[in-house]
């Protein structure tokens, strides 16, 4: 049911300012998980929702925050058109608004991309309860500082997101997965060798024993393709992925710390005794009972403490970049409102 | 802002910038004659020029890191520069500050052709970076039609696009990696080798910044296959409103063509008369639709573009019967800049985005404008995303046709912005754009950009006077521009 709370929560952030009373931000509640504890009032922002306006041959959507995932992937499906960065939903309840604020994407994000890369525009409260919007509904736009974009990933930190404006694409006509038989160090090697071909690859993944590899595209294209890649056609390749990206893969339901590591797509395979390698092998989820924050490093990328134990979640950024950190907060929200300690301490 | 750090007169305090630029740089990399200040006096946008105090052309990051430690020590504002084709006066230098040229630092640092990326420095020019990558079947993307001499810094600094960007994004989509110098002379390291970064993404915020938060010393750009063939269609339409519509129609049936540009009459006209590239010169508008990636995939979408842009009113389709021709179809559109120069003494380019639907509309009141101001002008527009560039032919040696040019222009622009669009879709605010920047943006939003600002460059040195206007300045636009019969800036005193 669509219905517009702008200037109700414009109104409660402004309340809160004044008191300098924190708030905490709740879209579908889905990835509370994904971010260090807030302590704050509860900011619903799920009644904020509908679409406010699909442009299937402009190949935008704008749409309120509060809107269910489904319900905008349902509409684009209609017309034949996606969200090709593939958001995890991690339950039925997720939101446009938490999926932007997390900037989560599923296996074809080095193909096609990652949630902000599609996002063009967003209208948000800043942390002074001030309606802004940023960006727009067309596919270019430079002008001003791109805080559109800024929004993705910042969790919520930077101003409460009321709108989103998207790029969305089209489905591909054809779409098939293929299971190959290699081990998860060769896997790594072929699936940077294939990226560097003309070839129509939109997800590639290791399981610990198997690769997956899905083609998708002009009905030609992948036929070809199918033919240079080889291997098994995997007859259940949608719920394959869709397992991958909600972490519904048996992977993922054994018991222990599970880290994110975003690394360098070559990144040598590190000797993790339970590891799932994912994005063409820039994504690998590690089960690990100590932090891998060093490893991370030193591999050429960061971690993330997914579901394991306590302590930080999101890889530290040096000290300097910390502190400009802390000062774009303070440009945003000075009186330190918005989510916050949600991604670090004093953000 | 700024306010210099003396009162000293400008030769005291050239001479002080100088002798502290000539502690960190050779000789011949600090340049302080007027005749050597002469041809860095402006950018693409050479209606505007000014003389800097001095230039600087380090070669080295350690350089750039000491030349802006003394500028901050200084105060004096810093105007960073690439090869110094932006067209919206980004590079402009200030007539207190230092210009500051990345043109010496131009290696390409590494090509990894198995992560397919190319870690390269400012000067790097775009086309270069392809040029290094092809060996490995590989290019960079982005492609703005000034490639050939335009540099990657820039690029990130205005955050460039070119006629592939429906299909393959913007400098944005394609940059993994910055490290960048802040005011203070600090290094950063923003984004990664990784596809994500923790924290904010001030890898985002960075590209298109046009030089106001840091200077940007390395880049680190994703590179991607060569696609196996292109092939492109050109379309001919006897009406805009049917060549817009069947725009639509080829995207609505799922197909994302890499390039697809239109030209109206006037600079069919142009085009063709320039470069003899075969166009249908009696068309009210021209498409090229340009598809890439597998030979199969080609074939099969040609053939479905074809056939839609038949049923929906093209009178005349053609495909490129080799490469050779598909390379004179292009020839065309990327000459009808200087093409349409050939026309008038002067023209004056803009660079407004709309949703593709109100094209038919914004076109008539174009047309509508151009009688108004009596300034023909020719339109080429980026079809698949909506990138305008209305072309005003002018004759800047008439007393008053430049102010008349540029009064034309913004009424262009505030029609962009009118109908859902932007002032600026690849060229940039610069110091052009920036009444524009008043009738897009809210004095609240333009507010929160400055405390961005701030949070970078607390004194304001870097590339001052641009992009973002203060809000003093667009309530003295505002003052000329009044919407919807109420001020946009209520609350400032008006003289």
């Amino acid at each position: 049911m669509a219905q517009d709370l702008t200037q109700e929560l414009a109104q409660r952030v402004r309340a809160a300012y004044a008191a300098a009373r924190p708030l905490r931000i709740v879209g579908g509640a889905s990835k509370t998980w994904l971010g260090r504890a807030v302590a704050g009032e509860v900011l619903e922002v799920a009644g904020h929702r509908g679409i406010v306006r699909y442009e299937p041959t402009e190949l935008t959507l704008t749409a309120r925050a509060g809107t269910p995932l489904a319900e905008l992937e349902a509409t684009l499906a209609e017309g034949g058109q996606c969200l090709p960065f593939e958001p995890p939903h991690h339950g039925g309840a997720a939101t446009l608004g938490g999926t932007v604020a997390c900037n989560l994407a599923g296996p074809a994000r080095p193909y096609l991309g990652a949630c902000r890369d599609f996002v063009l525009g967003v209208c948000i409260v800043n942390g002074r309860g001030e309606v802004l919007r940023f960006g727009g509904e067309v596919m270019k736009n430079v002008a001003g500082y791109d805080l559109s974009r800024l929004m993705a990933g910042a969790q919520g930190t930077l101003g409460v997101l009321l709108e989103v404006s998207m790029k969305v694409l089209p489905r591909p006509a054809a779409e098939l997965t293929l299971a190959l038989e290699m081990a998860a160090g060769e896997a790594i090697a072929r699936f940077n060798a294939w990226a560097g071909r003309p070839l129509p690859i939109t997800a590639a993944c290791h399981d610990g024993q198997r690769a997956f590899v899905r083609l998708a595209g002009a009905e030609s294209a992948v036929r070809a393709a199918r033919e240079r890649i080889g291997g098994e056609v995997l007859a259940e390749g949608k719920a394959f992925w869709r397992s991958v990206r909600e972490h519904t893969h048996p992977f993922f339901a054994a018991g222990g710390g599970l880290w994110r590591l975003s690394l360098p797509p070559a990144a040598p395979l590190a000797p993790y005794p339970r590891q799932f390698i994912d994005w063409g092998g820039a994504q690998r989820w590690v089960y690990s009972e100590r932090a891998l924050w060093e490893a991370a490093a030193a591999a050429g990328g960061h971690a993330t403490r997914w579901r394991a134990g306590t302590g930080e979640v999101f890889q530290p950024p040096p000290p300097a970049l910390l502190a400009l950190h802390r000062r774009l907060k303070q440009a945003f929200d000075p009186a330190g409102i918005l989510n916050p300690g949600r991604l670090y301490a004093g953000l | 802002m700024i306010a210099p750090a003396t009162h000293a007169s400008p030769d005291a305090r050239r001479s002080e910038l100088v002798r502290g630029l000539l502690a960190i740089l050779p000789a011949d990399s600090v340049l302080h004659e007027p005749e050597d200040l002469r041809p860095y006096e402006c950018d693409g946008l050479s209606a505007y020029r000014h003389l800097p105090l001095a230039v600087a052309l380090p070669a080295t990051v350690e350089q750039v890191q000491a030349v802006l430690r003394l500028c901050h020590r200084l105060g004096v504002p810093v105007v960073a520069r690439g090869a110094g084709t932006g067209l919206s006066g980004g590079a402009l230098p200030h007539g207190e500050g230092l210009l500051l040229s990345l043109a010496k630092m131009k290696s390409i640092l590494a090509i990894d052709p198995v992560a397919r990326t190319a870690h390269v420095e400012p000067g790097v020019r775009n086309l270069a970076i392809s040029e290094a990558a092809r060996p490995y079947g590989l290019y960079y993307a982005p492609d703005p039609s000034s490639q050939i001499a335009c540099t990657i810094g820039g690029n990130v600094a205005e955050n460039a696009g070119g006629v592939h960007c429906l299909k393959y994004g913007l400098t944005v989509h394609n940059v993994l990696k910055l490290e960048v110098v802040t005011v203070e002379g600090e290094r950063l390291t923003l984004g990664g080798d990784a596809l994500d970064a923790p924290g904010y993404d001030l890898l985002a915020l960075m590209t298109g910044s046009e030089g106001l938060l840091a200077v940007v010393v390395e880049v680190t750009v994703r590179l991607l296959p060569l696609p196996e063939r292109a092939q492109v269609v050109l379309a001919a339409f006897d009406d805009v409103a049917h060549a817009a519509a069947a725009v639509g129609r080829v995207i609505a049936a799922g197909i994302v063509p890499a390039g697809l540009e239109m030209m109206d009459n006037p600079a069919i006209r142009a085009a063709e008369a320039y470069v003899g590239a075969g166009y249908p010169v009696d068309a009210a508008a021209i498409l090229l639709c340009e598809l890439d990636g597998s030979n199969e995939e080609v074939s099969e979408q040609i053939m479905q573009v074809r056939e839609l842009l038949l049923a929906n009113g093209a009178t005349e389709v053609r495909t490129a019967r080799d490469e050779a021709e598909r390379q004179l179809f292009w020839k065309g559109r990327k000459a009808a800049f200087p093409a349409v120069g050939r026309l008038a003494p002067d023209y004056y380019c803009m660079d407004g985005t709309i949703p593709r639907r109100r094209l038919p509309e914004v076109l008539a009141r174009i047309g509508e404008l151009s009688r108004e101001f009596g300034l023909p002008v020719a339109n080429v527009f980026h079809a698949g995303d909506g990138n305008l560039h209305p072309l005003i032919l002018y004759d800047a040696n008439r007393p008053g046709e430049l102010d008349k040019t540029e009064a034309f222009g913004r009424r262009i622009l505030e029609l962009c912005v009118e109908v859902g669009g932007t002032i600026t879709g690849e060229h940039g605010v610069g110091v052009e754009k920036l009444a524009g920047m008043c009738t897009q943006f809210t004095a609240a939003e333009l507010a929160q950009m400055h405390a961005v600002k701030a949070a970078f460059d607390p004194g304001g040195l870097l590339n001052p006077g641009k992009a973002v206007p203060t809000l003093h300045r667009c309530a003295e636009f505002g003052a000329m521009h009044v919407h919807g019969g109420a001020l946009r800036f209520p609350d400032l005193p008006r003289f």
